[in-house]
């Protein structure tokens, strides 16, 4: 016998030690994991690889003209995408600040015994639905159901509070505001399922000392139960920001991809996703370039949303140790 | 039983290479891409050819004009469709030959929406082209009203709806806008696109649906897009002043005006970017395919030469029910003549 492991005297002891079969799968599955890892990672730098290579010239000719210009006019070979790397962020903070409310508390009525489980489940499944509505949809749905319902306060608001710069112009139609109410939406699930699970993950018998210390049903949420799962919380909300930097679709129909700088909710902006998908099919070799440096920008930004995010709950972890 | 699944086998190889012989003898498969402004014609009509032609099948990829001269410069399709025809430089890469041949033409109509959906808005050539210009911002605009005098016009601002992804649609309107007023050319030129002015009443939608449907959801919006297009999704459009000062409400019949107001040349390519004529649609434009003239595959080019035919002759009689303009008489002779070359 070729065994690694001694043949145990009575193989039908429970504390036999792993067979030549547990030894092998164990092995393969370990070499598989691996593989994937491996292929993950190498999928990933042949992608910036390959991106980085192909925006190489453009960054060459253009330099930082291209992330601080905010003219766009391919006649003239004038690139500039500072208001695209505006409009994405600007949206998808927008969009992580309302879904950010509203999935976290979501997490917490679904979680914290307000409902029954059962009724909980079903309310959770309907939440993870949303996940699945493809993004085409979204943006029609943006555009013949949110921005009607959103036109007459918009245009109050510009009458009443103009003043204030974010009321600052009149709603046409596609613009920041319904581009970041739609993204939240979409968001929205990945939020409420990560922080649900990071709030059932909290160790039942938490609850029950801060109970039994005498607090409140609130007290125990907001003092106990969301600090103790802040962590995972933070995460949900790191993956929603870097799911709406990277939203394409429905933001190029939404967004009104025009090359303005503004706090404006109401004005038309642009996104860098939206400004790739869109320029992409008839570009020219010298506006790919430009395009690739622009796709490397993005990639950029969400990677350092990810790193900062990661650093953040890093401290936070250590800082409840 | 060896024997047997032996003599079996045997005649199934001979099956399979019979029928991949006749396959390879008949069956010409060619590929086109480009223009999307005139691919629901052309997929219909390569639909119809393909099932009426045993053997033949054509598929055509709608990817836009540039995408499909890119294409046809990298062999990578037997031919291409293009609303802006092809550049000499790029011709000159061809070494084959180029042969173009304008296959159909179309209108583009400025659609608009406007609080109680008065029909028949008149547009003067100086208002349109300056309503692109962002000069002419409100549509209770002296100008605008002095041509509707019939219209009750709102004192709301005028909302600019434009393509946001690059389209041949956006250069023959570019190309008229800067035929016809000379600030329009100074300040955007013409091209797939433009920069338009950045304020916050202009606004860039994708595809001719995502202009349409943006027009159709803004009170106040003027959008360009393709007549046909128009005509499906039932907006109101513009009737726009013509060179020789008069409104023409954009169909076929004032498209065939204007393309009959145009010779066209011996090398088959015409730009209407202002025709004369009283009853002519001012913004007409002819799109084109693009073929090799020497294909190496006297098969596929025959192929082609038929395609061409069926265009020409069942395929023209439907192109003004699908919002397209029958080409005049005389350039379909033109045409049949130049399909020759395709060998």
């Amino acid at each position: 016998m070729n065994t690694p492991f001694a043949i145990p005297d009575n193989p039908d002891s429970a504390c036999r030690p792993p067979s030549t079969k547990d030894f092998l799968v164990d092995r393969a599955f370990r070499a598989l994991a691996r593989i994937g890892v491996v292929l993950i990672l190498a999928l990933v730098v042949a992608l910036v690889f390959e991106v980085g290579r192909k925006a190489l010239p453009g960054m060459e000719k253009h330099g930082f003209d291209v992330l601080f210009g905010t003219v766009w006019d391919v006649n003239q070979g004038k690139y500039g995408i500072l208001p695209a790397i505006w409009g994405t962020l600007y949206s998808a903070l927008i969009a992580l600040l309302i879904a950010g409310f509203f999935g976290v508390s979501m997490a917490i009525f679904l979680t914290q015994d307000f409902l029954p489980a059962k009724l909980a489940a079903v309310f959770r499944t309907i939440v993870e639905l949303l996940a699945a509505i493809p993004s085409v949809v979204y943006g029609l749905w943006g555009i013949y159901v949110v921005i009607p319902a959103i036109r007459p306060l918009t245009a109050w608001l510009n009458s009443e509070l103009g003043w204030i710069p974010f009321f600052g112009s009149s709603l046409s139609g596609p613009g920041l505001l319904p581009a970041a109410l739609v993204l939240a939406i979409m968001i929205l699930p990945t939020i409420a399922a990560v922080s649900q699970d990071a709030l059932t993950s909290v160790p039942m018998k938490t609850k029950q000392a801060a109970y039994g210390m005498g607090t409140t049903h609130w007290e125990a949420i907001l003092k106990v139960m969301v600090p103790a799962a802040a962590t995972g919380i933070f995460g949900s909300l790191v993956l929603g920001l870097g799911r709406a930097l990277g939203e394409t679709m429905a933001l190029a129909m939404l967004v009104g991809n025009a090359n303005t700088i503004t706090l404006s909710l109401f004005a038309p902006a642009n996104t860098l996703a939206a400004l790739l998908a869109l320029n992409f099919p008839e570009a020219g070799p010298n506006e790919v370039e430009v395009l690739m440096y622009a796709a490397l920008v993005l990639m950029f930004i969400t990677l350092l949303v990810n790193v900062l995010g990661s650093m953040i709950m890093l401290y936070a972890q250590r800082g409840n140790k | 039983m060896i024997r047997l699944m032996k003599s079996a086998a045997l005649a199934v190889a001979v099956s399979l290479s019979a029928t991949s012989a006749t396959f390879a003898a008949e069956n010409v498969r060619l590929t086109g891409s480009g223009a999307s402004f005139p691919a629901p014609i052309y997929l219909t009509w390569f639909k119809d050819f393909s099932k009426n032609t045993a053997g033949v099948t054509v598929d055509y990829q709608s990817k836009g004009s540039g995408a499909g001269v890119q294409d046809f410069l990298n062999k990578t399709v037997d031919f291409a469709a293009s609303d802006s025809a092809m550049k000499d430089e790029d011709i000159a890469k061809v070494g084959e030959g180029v042969q173009m041949l304008p296959m159909t033409a179309g209108e583009i109509v400025l659609a608009y929406n406007l609080p109680g959906n008065p029909k028949g808005l008149k547009l003067s050539r100086e208002v349109y082209s300056n309503i692109f210009l962002g000069k002419v911002t409100q549509w209770n605009d002296p100008q605008i009203v002095a041509a509707n005098p019939d219209l009750k016009l709102p004192a709301t601002p005028i909302t600019v709806v434009v393509r946001a992804d690059s389209s041949g649609t956006t250069a023959v309107f570019t190309k008229h806008l800067s035929a016809i007023n000379p600030a329009f050319k100074e300040a955007l030129g013409e091209g797939n696109t433009v920069n338009w002015p950045a304020t916050d009443k202009f606004i860039k939608s994708p595809k001719n649906d995502g202009v349409t449907a943006t027009v159709r959801q803004t009170p106040g919006a003027i959008g360009y897009i393709e007549y046909g297009f128009a005509k499906l999704a039932k907006v109101d459009f513009a009737q726009l002043e013509n060179k020789a000062g008069k409104y023409v409400v954009p169909n076929a019949e004032s498209g065939a005006e204007a393309l009959a107001a145009v010779k066209m040349p011996e090398s088959l390519v015409a730009w209407l970017p202002d025709p004369d004529g009283a009853k002519s649609y001012p913004i007409t434009s002819y799109t084109w395919m693009l073929f090799r003239k020497d294909n190496g595959n006297p098969a596929k080019a025959k192929a082609m030469r038929e395609m061409v035919e069926y265009s020409l002759t069942k395929g023209q009689q439907i192109a003004d029910s699908m919002g397209y303009i029958p080409l005049p008489p005389s350039v379909v002779e033109q045409v049949r003549k130049a399909s020759a070359n395709i060998q």
